[in-house]
């Protein structure tokens, strides 16, 4: 890490670079420390420089004022399919799930469009990262952490490879089945899962051996990570019977385990905490799962995950209202979460589990300046987001919404 | 005969009347009168006062609410709970079937909408058909039987449906398989075909009835012609008896079907989604339509490729009446804060915005007079929230529905646990009881 004076002399000959900037006399809501009021932050060449209640602008540095508005760590959400899914019902525009059942190889980052309309409408209400997941069989792909800003994917790619997506095998799952059919069906599924792990293992050993006629497999090449424990594994397992199976399988496995989408973990929060699993939860603004589920279940759900000790970050689980991510954890708040908690939940809790907390998730000196600045509270549906940096560059609040907006407000 | 006496029995069993109620030191969002902090009497089921200070009339039950937010029951103007089945997809024209008879009041999401702040909706049949089935308005009355949901006195209304949905079973696009079985219509002309083919036909059905009536006036002996069950509602909506609440998308098709009603001599009385009618805001004001729409809805299909956060704030800007709606029975319980929405996105007012999910819906199922804001007079239907109902973290306390107390979050989760205590002690119940069940089970000759 580079101190900051000599950050300092470097900007100075980059003065002009537009990643470089003094916010002054704004509230700076660090996230990983208490707010601070009348503040100043300094980012230089795109990275947090320095947080402080007076600090000079360097020359040249371009300096914007502050006054009202609110800086905060622009939001991470945790499971999208941003820019790999354009208009839900027409098919060719949807590249989240592929054919087959174990697909570890496939990237879900290069199939992002940086194009898509759905970034700038995301990243307008502060969003500024996200996780493109794919979806579909047993093993579903790579999930891939995205910055909502760049010219192509490979600019906007935090992580390519930042989890891969399991649906763990489920009996639940199989409704319009008999309990004995779909018994013996999971059983089978498990089987295979577990083959393929073995089938895995053998061709790392084979790989390392590296002996005559060893023939790369591009499948088992991108199981490589996860079984170094350089990647975690994000498993979808919602009621306490899959997570447990899910967990215990992972432990046996000896791989890191994120799980997805719980929505009923029971006694399983006790044994999620011990063994420091994370959670993705969402969407909290969701139906109770059973019929006879408390009203706000799923409302209740990050409070009780919360009590428990459990580490989580919350997600959107689509396309279209990833915008309201932020709402996802003041409804958490509203029923039982401590504000700050639901803060975090949003920023720097999803920057942990997805392992780029050196980089983002909190205002914090050295981090990329991914920040947004509102006129209040982000967790408030009034509140406006003014202004938003990502990597320190000034990004558009502009929108097809808001062309739609300005051209037919106009309309005689 | 016996019909009358059992009627004229019940009205003079009437239970007693419930005591008044007073909610006090509550914040009151009166919605058409401005807020003020003070109290609200309710006196046999409807607002009696409102008012900064009103007197506590004896034996009444006085409930303070701690300086926390009074509005009236929130309206959700498209709903499809409480309804065992919605869309009758087999015809292009379904209007002889109706909602009215598939009523399920044990649908848990009535409870659900309810402990949002919900009490009354228009639940709609589906978007399959051209002209679809019958709708009707309910109050959200849990634990009621299907008649005591009815919204008495609001007017029944009648589905539409534009654009994508009704021409879906019409597409020859599709994969193979599917190819079989297609429906008329295929495409927004279609659609088009297909309401002036039946208006056309309702008109000359409507002719015939009224040449009949005449003739009978003039003493003449006539056959009356054959009851048309599927034409009957269409004479109505000519009549204007029979609201339209029609689904609808795309600019072009909003606009059809206005031309269409104007053609045929009667209203549009809601626009449902309309998500596009930003674009045809000043059309949709002219005629004097109203619009339901979603707060920020998109691209879940291509004729929501141009949906806009925007739309609501637009509409209401170009002078047309504008409700949110939930479509949902999950989003159902959080119009209030879709309702913000449009302050966020097009700098609605606070009032404008309330509106959207209360005077606004009730001026469209024209039920303005009984519910939509408190004011004097006015069904004691009121939602207690423990924060402004347009902030994020607003929870709802209580529900009144006339005057009675439907919803109360305290009693709700102290009864948690007896519940959980109740349906362990059912499934207890029935594993005692299956094997002499299948002892028993003797199937039919």
């Amino acid at each position: 890490m580079k101190p900051v004076a000599l950050w300092i002399a470097a900007a100075v000959l980059s003065a002009a670079a537009d990643n470089s900037f003094l916010i002054r006399g704004a509230a700076v809501y660090p996230v990983s420390s208490p707010a601070i009021e009348n503040a100043s932050l300094l980012v230089l060449d795109g990275r947090v420089a320095a947080v402080g209640p007076k600090i000079a602008a360097p020359k040249g540095v371009r300096v914007i004022d502050g006054k009202g508005l609110r800086v905060y760590p622009g939001m991470i959400d945790s499971a999208t399919e941003v820019g790999m899914s354009e208009i839900g019902a027409v098919g060719v525009t949807n590249d989240v799930r592929e054919l087959g059942d174990f697909k570890p190889q496939l990237r879900a980052g290069i199939a992002v469009n940086p194009s898509s309309e759905h970034i700038p409408v995301i990243r307008a209400n502060g969003i500024t990262a996200a996780m493109a997941v794919p979806d579909g069989g047993v093993i579903a792909g790579q999930a891939s952490l995205m910055r909502l800003d760049g010219w192509t994917w490979e600019e906007m790619a935090v992580k390519l490879d930042a989890a891969l997506h399991l649906n763990f095998p489920a009996i639940a799952a199989r409704r319009n089945t008999p309990f004995s059919e779909a018994k013996r069906e999971y059983n089978r599924d498990l089987k295979q899962l577990d083959e393929y792990l073995e089938q895995a293992r053998r061709y790392q050993t084979a790989r390392k051996a590296a002996g005559p006629g060893f023939r790369t497999n591009l499948q088992f090449e991108a199981m490589l990570p996860l079984l170094e424990g350089k990647v975690p594994l994000m498993v979808t397992a919602v009621r306490e019977r899959e997570i447990k199976a899910a967990v215990e399988w992972a432990e046996k496995q000896k791989l890191r385990l994120v799980l997805s989408e719980v929505r009923k973990p029971g006694a399983m929060l006790a044994e999620l905490k011990a063994k420091n699993i994370p959670v993705i939860l969402g969407p909290v603004q969701d139906l109770p799962l059973d019929h006879d589920d408390p009203y706000d279940a799923a409302f209740t759900l990050p409070a009780e995950l919360y009590k428990a000790g459990v580490r989580f970050a919350f997600g959107s689980f689509g396309n279209q209202f990833s915008r309201n991510l932020p709402y996802q954890a003041a409804t958490a708040v509203a029923f039982g979460l401590p504000y700050e908690e639901g803060l975090k939940s949003v920023t720097l809790y999803p920057a942990e589990i997805w392992g780029v907390s050196a980089e983002m998730g909190s205002i914090e000196k050295a981090k990329w300046a991914d920040l947004m600045v509102t006129d209040g509270d982000p967790l408030e549906v009034k509140t406006q987001v003014r202004r938003l940096f990502i990597k320190g560059r000034e990004v558009d609040l502009e929108s097809k919404h808001t062309r739609l907006y300005k051209k037919y407000l106009a309309r005689p | 005969m016996t019909r009358l006496l059992w009627a004229a029995l019940a009205a003079s069993f009437t239970l007693p009347a419930a005591p008044p109620v007073v909610i006090q030191n509550a914040r009151v969002l009166t919605v058409t009168r401005g807020s003020f902090t003070g109290a609200v009497l309710v006196k046999d089921g409807k607002i009696a006062e409102a008012a900064e200070k009103v007197m506590i009339p004896p034996g009444a039950r006085v409930i303070d609410a701690g300086g926390q937010y009074l509005m009236p029951g929130i309206i959700d103007c498209h709903s499809h709970i409480a309804a065992d089945s919605i869309n009758e997809g087999a015809v292009s024209v379904s209007s002889m079937t109706g909602i009215e008879d598939v009523l399920n009041p044990d649908d848990i999401s009535i409870y659900r909408a309810l402990a949002g702040g919900v009490t009354t909706a228009n639940i709609l049949h589906g978007s399959a058909n051209s002209i679809g089935g019958k709708c009707i308005v309910i109050k959200t009355r849990w634990g009621s039987a299907a008649e005591g949901l009815k919204f008495k006195g609001a007017m029944p209304g009648i589905k539409f449906a534009l654009g994508e949905n009704p021409k879906r079973r019409g597409m020859d696009d599709g994969p193979a398989g599917s190819r079989r079985n297609l429906r008329y219509p295929g495409t927004r002309m279609g659609v088009e075909d297909v309401i002036r083919e039946a208006f056309t036909e309702a008109k000359a059905y409507q002719a015939r009835w009224k040449e009949y009536e005449a003739g009978k006036a003039r003493g003449e002996t006539l056959i009356p012609p054959r009851r048309d069950l599927k034409l009957e509602p269409l004479v109505e909506v000519l009549e204007g008896k029979r609201f339209v609440h029609a689904h609808c998308y795309r600019a072009d098709e909003i606009l059809m079907l206005l031309r269409v009603a104007d053609e045929f001599g009667f209203k549009i009385r809601t626009l449902q989604h309309v998500l596009e009618g930003y674009k045809v805001a000043r059309e949709i004001a002219a005629h004097g339509a109203g619009a339901s729409t979603f707060s920020d809805w998109w691209s879940y299909k291509v004729e929501a490729y141009d949906a806009i956060p925007y739309n609501a704030a637009i509409m209401v800007r170009k002078g047309v009446l504008v409700s949110l709606n939930s479509d949902s029975a999950e989003l159902m319980r959080r119009l209030n804060t879709e309702a913000a929405k449009t302050m966020k996105y097009g700098g609605l007012t606070e009032t404008e915005a309330l509106s959207l999910i209360t005077i606004n819906p009730a001026k469209q199922l024209k039920i303005d007079d009984r519910v939509g804001s408190i004011e004097v007079g006015k069904d004691a239907d009121l939602v207690l929230f423990d924060k402004h109902p347009l902030s994020s973290f607003a929870k709802v306390q209580k529900v009144f529905i006339d005057g009675a107390l439907y919803f109360d979050r305290d009693r709700d989760l102290s009864e948690r646990q007896l519940l959980q205590l109740k349906k362990k002690k059912l499934l207890e119940q029935e594993k005692q009881s299956a094997p002499q069940q299948k002892k028993q089970d003797r199937r039919p000759q």
